[in-house]
């Protein structure tokens, strides 16, 4: 009875919800503990059972680092800009593997999640959201590479840049996230997302510069490359860590307009297709 | 008294499009045809619908709820009763917003907890502290909260010795120990409890009933919904009579339990189809009924493990029908197959049977003594030709309690893992 006198219970009220839902944030804002809880369970269970663990996390870019190395150094020639060529690919590599893995991950959410969305209440950005979040963790690890990279071929990074990294880092996890709710939301009813996926991560690799340099791209065809943000994320990282490439230019401001604009309609697309959730999955 | 719930006109339209589909799965088979023809049904719909639309649109449709309105008072506890289907968990889903109405409204005052929901989240590789944070904050709590309770529920959930061990290398049994002792810590204001209680051993669901009358003595809200009639009575004071959706009876529960099983559509051991459930693609199979019958020939719902049990099903076959099996699926409480069994598994039989005249039929077989393990369990049915046709099915057709007084093993009081208790003739021999 003291638990009850404490405080005055809130009032919820049921309805059916018309029209334009609202992104109701606050609800996020109450339920922040569970953000950081699926973060920390996706962290943990991620690499259980496996015979090498986290150190998959540095094992994936690696190899497929030395793969492109292999085919665009030594066969195909490609210019880098002076850098050797395994550092100016894991550059664009570390980047672009958090962004399929969010990407791949924040998509399936809430598939995987489907019991967790049939039994109890609770605001589902918070599925996609955390999923993203989490990658972050192997990107840490995988960034611990770069560090024995630039001491192997005496690098020295763009310290004066450097500040302007965590930014870069940002523009990724918007767009993952961005894309996510999209394909997300979609997933629950069209599981064909699932076959999507394989296909949009191999094109978006393509038309990202991660194994060449973006200035083979001819100058007329730039501002276009530039809708795709993770191009201006992969030009960013390698202008904050070598200083190589132009810096924020109006290919950049595009990549940003473009990533901030999906996860705005992805918001709303999600919020809308939220009350659905639990009947169709 | 405060009203703690105030329904009002609530109802819920599901597309059974999704249902059949859901039920229809099964086989692999099924399910690519069923990707198959989908685009065909498709058209097949889009057609209807333009056609005479109002009627299309009516057709896919089905109610769950249907301007369902009742206020429960501060403190109370309500039951709900009703058979599979009328409406029972899309009320209770509603409740607690996992779900939105289609039409009306529901004012509820305070936090909603449910036991629908136990073990939301459990991830197998984790252990059992880790879940126990994980699955409180999926119901809401506060990490400051479960810190407090943490003792209490570990206590509850009598697992303190494997607390951490991944709940992978748990038993059901104390999975569900430790997945309920964190639902029932919740503390909400209104607690809502579904049919979990069907599920664990004798000793467990006495001590959830026991955690549920102390909430409700606490001053909490409670709704109750059950299969088990003599559960409801004790625990509650009034109780909801549902029926396709709709709300046909409010009383005080000995009233309400006495109305729903003289109406004649209790789970008595025996299901009746009526004409509107079964659906026009069925034909020319027409189930008509299932029963279970004890020894005597007294059709029953609870049955003693130390005595055989007979199945019925009895149904009609309006044309001939090629390389037919009628059969069941029989499955615990929690969705785990116990075995699948069909009248011409004999190759004899299906020579003599596998092609059946129009006619009235029965199909009976008997499940031997000494077979089932205690608790509920659940039958479904099935008829088809294999590799051509599913015609009918119903995978939650009856379901029956076990009673396992004199079975082997009961001098001691423990629980038996397991959804049979089969009598082995231990030899023991001294070989030295």
């Amino acid at each position: 009875m003291t638990e009850l006198a404490k405080h005055e219970p809130t009032t919820i009220y049921i309805k059916p919800s018309k029209g334009f839902t609202t992104l109701n944030l606050r609800d996020l804002w109450i339920y922040r503990e569970l953000i950081f809880f699926m973060v920390w369970r996706d962290i943990k269970v991620r690499y259980k059972q496996t015979l090498l663990g986290a150190a998959w996390a540095i094992i994936q870019p690696v190899l497929t680092m030395l793969a492109l190395y292999f085919l665009f150094d030594r066969v195909a020639k490609l210019p880098t800009d002076n850098v050797p060529y395994p550092i100016f690919s894991y550059t664009a590599l570390l980047p672009w593997g958090l962004f399929v893995a969010a990407l791949n991950q924040g998509s399936r959410s809430l598939t995987s999640n489907h019991n967790m969305i049939t039994k109890v209440y609770f605001p589902k950005l918070i599925l996609p959201l955390s999923s993203v979040l989490a990658g972050l963790v192997d990107f840490a690890v995988a960034s611990v590479i770069l560090v024995v990279l630039f001491f192997y071929y005496q690098v020295t990074p763009a310290w004066n840049l450097l500040w302007v990294l965590p930014l870069f880092l940002l523009l990724a996890i918007i767009t993952a996230l961005g894309v996510a709710l999209w394909l997300s939301a979609i997933n629950v009813k069209y599981r064909d997302v699932n076959y999507v996926l394989p296909f949009l991560t191999q094109f978006w690799f393509f038309a990202t510069p991660v194994a060449y340099s973006a200035k083979a791209i001819s100058e007329k065809w730039q501002l276009v490359y530039s809708l795709n943000p993770m191009a201006g994320v992969v030009n960013g990282f390698r202008w904050a860590l070598l200083g190589i490439g132009n810096g924020p230019d109006t290919g950049l401001w595009v990549s940003v307009g473009i990533s901030v604009l999906i996860l705005i309609s992805g918001l709303f697309y999600f919020r809308n297709m939220e009350k659905t959730f639990a009947d169709t999955i | 008294m405060a009203i703690a719930i105030s329904v009002n006109s609530l109802s819920k339209r599901y597309r059974i499009g999704a249902a059949q589909t859901k039920f229809r799965y099964g086989m692999l088979r099924d399910v690519f045809v069923d990707s198959l023809t989908a685009p065909i049904r498709y058209a097949r719909s889009l057609a209807g619908r333009s056609g005479n639309g109002r009627s299309a649109a009516t057709q896919n449709h089905i109610w769950a709820l249907k301007d369902v309105s009742f206020d429960l008072e501060e403190g109370r506890v309500l039951g709900i009763v009703g058979r599979n289907g009328a409406g029972k968990s899309t009320l209770l889903k509603i409740l607690s917003r996992v779900t939105e109405p289609t039409e009306g409204t529901v004012t509820v005052r305070g936090r909603v907890g449910s036991l629908l929901e136990v073990g939301t989240g459990f991830h197998p590789e984790l252990t059992g502290r880790e879940n126990i944070y994980m699955n409180g904050a999926i119901l809401g709590m506060k990490r400051a909260e479960i810190d407090k309770k943490f003792d209490e529920m570990v206590e509850f959930s009598e697992v303190a010795q494997f607390i951490d061990t991944p709940v992978k290398r748990y038993s059901s049994g104390m999975y569900l120990r430790l997945a309920f002792a964190v639902a029932a810590h919740l503390e909400p204001e209104i607690l809502v409890v579904d049919e979990v209680l069907a599920v664990g051993d004798a000793e467990f669901q006495r001590k959830c009933l026991g955690k549920m009358n102390d909430v409700a003595q606490q001053g909490r809200t409670v709704l109750f919904v059950s299969h088990n009639m003599s559960a409801i009575l004790r625990l509650t004071q009034e109780a909801l009579v549902l029926k396709r959706g709709q709300l046909i009876k409010r009383a005080p529960t000995p009233e309400a339990v006495d109305f729903y099983l003289s109406s004649g559509q209790a789970e008595s051991g025996e299901r009746l189809w009526d004409t509107d459930e079964i659906p026009a693609a069925s034909a020319p199979f027409t189930p008509i009924s299932l029963r279970l019958k004890d020894r005597s020939g007294k059709v029953v719902d609870t049955i003693r493990s130390t005595e055989p049990v007979t199945v019925e099903w009895e149904y009609r076959l309006d044309a001939p029908v090629t390389g037919l099996r009628v059969g069941m699926y029989l499955n615990t409480m929690r969705g785990e197959y116990v075995f699948t069994a069909f009248d011409t598994d004999d190759a004899k039989q299906y020579e003599q049977f596998g092609a059946r005249q129009a006619g009235h039929y029965i199909s009976c077989c008997q499940i031997p003594a000494d077979f089932f393990n205690e608790g509920r369990y659940s039958l479904g049915v099935n008829a088809s030709s294999f590799g051509v046709r599913r015609y009918f099915m119903d995978e939650n057709a009856l379901s029956f309690n076990i009673d396992i007084t004199g079975a082997p093993g009961t001098q001691w009081p423990e629980v038996r893992q397991g959804p049979i208790r089969p009598r082995l003739a231990w030899k023991i021999e001294k070989i030295e």
